[in-house]
């Protein structure tokens, strides 16, 4: 029965292929344009880290207080040296880190390189567990070299190719700004989008970072931030009196697996709040907040609101098309009203009808779908074009978008049969007959 | 197109027959209409965005970042690479600065026009702050409308000490920044304060933008002032080099440019990029996305055009009979014609009118939730009018094949 109904529906179709084609396109372009959008939005709007992303979490101090005429609940985005240093040696964490971002220049080894620009972060070495960075030789720099501002770094893939064609470099030495550092690692490719551990700078979806250093040997050489830093007051000078400062330019990160342990932190966080006022630091409690990854990207605006719209729009034009089917739909199976009053008087039941114009439906939807997917990669083709910014490297084709893509087109087509469906099993055998 | 109200009555009657599928024609109308209203909406604001006026030489202006220099040396590097860079064929002007409008290298600081001002006072206002070395001014091509910009002395005077904010007393600022220190007043003369710096205003110039400009509230977009600094005293501020040249030699420029830097400093990177690259990357994803929705647009104007055609020829091809009776009592093709037209400017009628509504509310809702501004009032006609055309466009095929059915139909049974 599926089969003849099958042949029934193909028939019919060829039988008025400008109706046909007319839904097809209708289909096509509507997937099309929403799922061209969804990609974008997932691309700019995924979480980095699923796995993990709710046991990372960001702490946040006012340690600028209610002076500046902010809103409530609007905190700095980052820690001061202070407090960073503080929460640090607290420990009260399952892991921890530092992070700021840094730009040195690199002197590859040979005499006549040129030196190239280097970007890269300064961490404590719970970094690379804490973000499940993938190394591909060696390791992470061992705890000593925290604490005892060693020189060691780790380098990315890239790096490694380019320095030292790509061989296990570990041990080796390379020269930043003038001071030499020994590899103690090489991680694979890793660039989580958006680069949620560094969204304080820039829009979070910069190309990748060439290597990582110790937070405290950075400090040692009197490295600044190559990010931002937001300072409320002038600050003291020279280097200490900036670190000392109320200046806010470090990102930290806190990994805590368990809800005791998230629990137990922001006690910490307000207990050390109430201490700060308490020893005079600040004439105000300073109010805290810790959030994990998605409440993080969230708070920082990663998902340009322009993104979130236009997906809106496109939903929108999603349902212009499907009403848009819903009336072709219509039109078809209603030219068929006496073919149907033909198979009613012979028997057919209701039900068999619904499963004749459905299943016909369905493979017009699945044509649509088709043309959707072409339509689709046309589509990312265009942001690849358009997007010369990194959210178009994010936004590609891939087996999830495509069957999505798919059943998004079969469902939306059969949820606008329905309507005609219904009419047509409810046409009245009797009355075909009579006026024929 | 004349209606007549006799016309209008049977039209009615045959409407209310087919409710679903006239109910269908109105409801993708509206949907069109609302959808339509509010990307054209989103589309200007992003044009308005992306062509923000800025008063400096935007075509002509080249720029190369220099890294990994010692910044104890800067005093004596930065008049030899300059000399250098003014020997190149073409350059007409070269000067280095903190930072470039659009360039995403914001110095922000806040200041206010009573004595006792602190940085952090919320009265304050805040502004981007760009220094400038000698020559700057002419090198960006600033446009000085009151006062003078800065003299050789005080380029020569002013340095940075301990703070973020140099030890100089002039300032030069932008018309808009001038006008919101002291609104209705002239500027000149009078000084902004942030304890225990003060600056007097010199000169103010043309509006140019911050190096990151606010989409929703654009006049806050120009709030910059610039200061001068000395090369010696800049301790490493200077991030640019900015070069002028005639916009045809800016690519030789920027090439030359970058291998003299390189040659000069070895040890460091040189990097370079023409001002209009600098521009247009801050504005890339804008742009894709004003893209993205003008395409939205035409192919929903395109489904929405089609369906129309598709229900309009359905009707059609049931209505052979009466047409043909139509035709056989005297009907004219024209009359005929103005049938199917009336109906579809009836339907589009009813389909603009809630269409309105429905796009009114999704601005509000795009408000509420989305930081939109509001609409114009004047989207809302314009879209009406769009898919009236668009309507009467559509139907005008089948109308004219209802209209060359020849009354002999009426004889034929269906």
């Amino acid at each position: 029965m599926f089969a003849y109904y099958l042949q029934l529906g193909l028939r019919s179709l060829r039988r008025n292929p400008a109706l046909t084609a007319l839904m097809v396109i209708a289909i096509g372009f509507g997937v099309a344009a929403s799922m061209t959008t969804y990609a974008v939005f997932r691309a700019v709007s995924g979480d980095p880290i699923p796995w993990k992303s709710d046991q990372l979490f960001v702490p946040q101090i006012d340690s600028w207080g209610p002076a500046q005429g902010r809103q409530a609940g609007d905190l700095p985005d980052a820690l001061s040296y202070t407090d960073a240093m503080a929460l640090m040696r607290a420990h009260v964490g399952h892991r921890q880190t530092a992070i700021y971002p840094v730009g040195l220049s690199l002197i590859p080894p040979g005499q006549t390189a040129k030196p190239i620009a280097a970007h890269g972060y300064a961490t404590y070495t719970d970094f690379f567990s804490m973000f499940d960075v993938p190394f591909q030789y060696g390791s992470s720099w061992p705890v000593s070299d925290d604490t005892g501002r060693g020189n060691a770094v780790v380098i990315t893939r890239k790096l490694n190719q380019r320095l030292f064609g790509g061989a296990d470099s570990v041990g080796k030495v390379i020269n930043l700004d003038g001071s030499d550092y020994r590899v103690s690692g090489v991680i694979r490719d890793w660039n989580p989008k958006p680069r949620f551990f560094d969204v304080a700078n820039g829009s979070g979806f910069g190309g990748e970072a060439d290597f990582y250093m110790p937070f405290t040997r950075a400090i040692d050489l009197q490295i600044g931030t190559g990010g931002n830093n937001n300072c409320t007051k002038v600050a003291a000078a020279g280097w200490d009196g900036w670190l000392h400062s109320s200046c806010v330019w470090i990102a930290y990160w806190v990994e805590l697996p368990t809800a005791a342990a998230v629990t137990r932190y922001r006690n910490y966080l307000k207990g050390y709040a109430a201490d700060q006022r308490k020893s005079g630091r600040f004439d105000w409690t300073p109010a805290v907040r810790l959030s994990d990854v998605p409440q993080w990207l969230n708070l920082q605006h990663v998902v340009p609101p322009e993104t979130r719209v236009s997906m809106l729009i496109s939903l929108g034009f999603l349902v212009v098309c499907l009403v848009n089917t819903i009336g072709l739909l219509l039109a078809k199976f209603m030219r068929r009203a006496p073919e149907i009053g033909v198979r009613r008087a012979l028997g057919a039941s209701r039900r068999e009808i619904y499963k004749q114009f459905l299943l016909e439906a369905a493979a017009v939807g699945l044509v649509g779908g088709v043309l959707g997917l072409l339509l689709t990669g046309v589509g990312m083709l265009g942001v690849g074009l358009v997007f010369e910014a990194d959210v178009a490297r994010l936004a590609h084709m891939n087996l999830s978008l495509v069957m999505l893509t798919v059943l998004v087109a079969v469902v939306a087509t059969l949820l606008a049969a329905l309507y005609p469906t219904w009419r047509a099993a409810s046409v009245q055998p009797a009355w075909q007959l009579k006026s024929n | 197109m004349a209606i007549r109200s006799t016309e209008i009555r049977p039209i009615l009657a045959s409407l209310r027959k087919h409710r679903i599928p006239a109910l269908l024609i109105v409801l993708e109308i509206a949907l069109a209409c609302a959808v339509l209203c509010n990307a054209v909406f989103m589309i200007s604001q992003r044009v308005s965005d992306i062509q923000l006026p800025s008063a400096i030489d935007q075509q002509g202006l080249v720029t190369v970042s220099l890294r990994g220099t010692d910044d104890k040396l800067v005093g004596s590097d930065i008049p030899r690479n300059l000399a250098a860079l003014r020997g190149i064929a073409g350059v007409q002007q070269a000067a280095v600065t903190t930072s470039l409008p659009l360039s995403h290298n914001n110095w922000g600081w806040s200041f206010g026009v009573s004595p006792d001002s602190a940085v952090a006072n919320r009265k304050n206002i805040n502004v981007s702050l760009y220094f400038l070395g000698e020559g700057g001014g002419k090198a960006l091509g600033l446009h000085v409308l009151q006062g003078r910009f800065f003299n050789a002395d005080e380029f020569a005077g002013s340095k940075f000490d301990t703070a973020a904010l140099p030890e100089t007393h002039v300032v030069v600022m932008t018309r808009t920044a001038a006008s919101r220190f002291w609104p209705g007043q002239s500027a000149l003369g009078k000084t902004i304060y942030s304890k225990p710096f003060y600056y007097t205003v010199v000169g103010v110039v043309d509006d140019v933008l911050r190096p990151n400009v606010y989409t929703q509230n654009t006049s806050k977009s120009y709030d910059a002032i610039y200061f001068p600094m000395s090369a010696a005293g800049s301790k490493g501020a200077f991030s640019y080099y900015i070069l002028r040249g005639a916009p045809k030699d800016r690519d030789r420029i920027m090439r030359e440019a970058e291998q003299k830097l390189a040659e000069l400093n070895p040890g460091a990177v040189a990097k370079g990029k023409i001002y209009m690259d600098i521009r247009n990357d801050y504005f890339a994803d804008m742009r894709s996305m004003a893209w993205m929705l003008v395409l939205v647009c035409a192919v929903m104007l395109a489904v929405t055009a089609f369906g129309i055609v598709g229900l309009t020829s359905f009707w059609v091809g049931q209505r052979r009979r009466q047409i043909g009776i139509r035709r056989a009592v005297g009907a004219t093709r024209g009359q005929i014609l103005g049938y199917f037209r009336t109906e579809n400017f009836l339907l589009s009628t009813a389909g603009v009118l809630i269409g309105m509504l429905l796009a009114f509310g999704i601005n509000l809702y795009l408000m509420q939730h989305y930081e939109m501004s509001r609409m114009p009032w004047y989207y809302l006609p314009a879209g009406a009018v769009t898919l009236w055309l668009l309507g009467q466009l559509a139907v005008l095929g089948p109308a004219l094949r209802a209209a060359s059915v020849p009354p002999v139909e009426a004889t034929r049974s269906v």
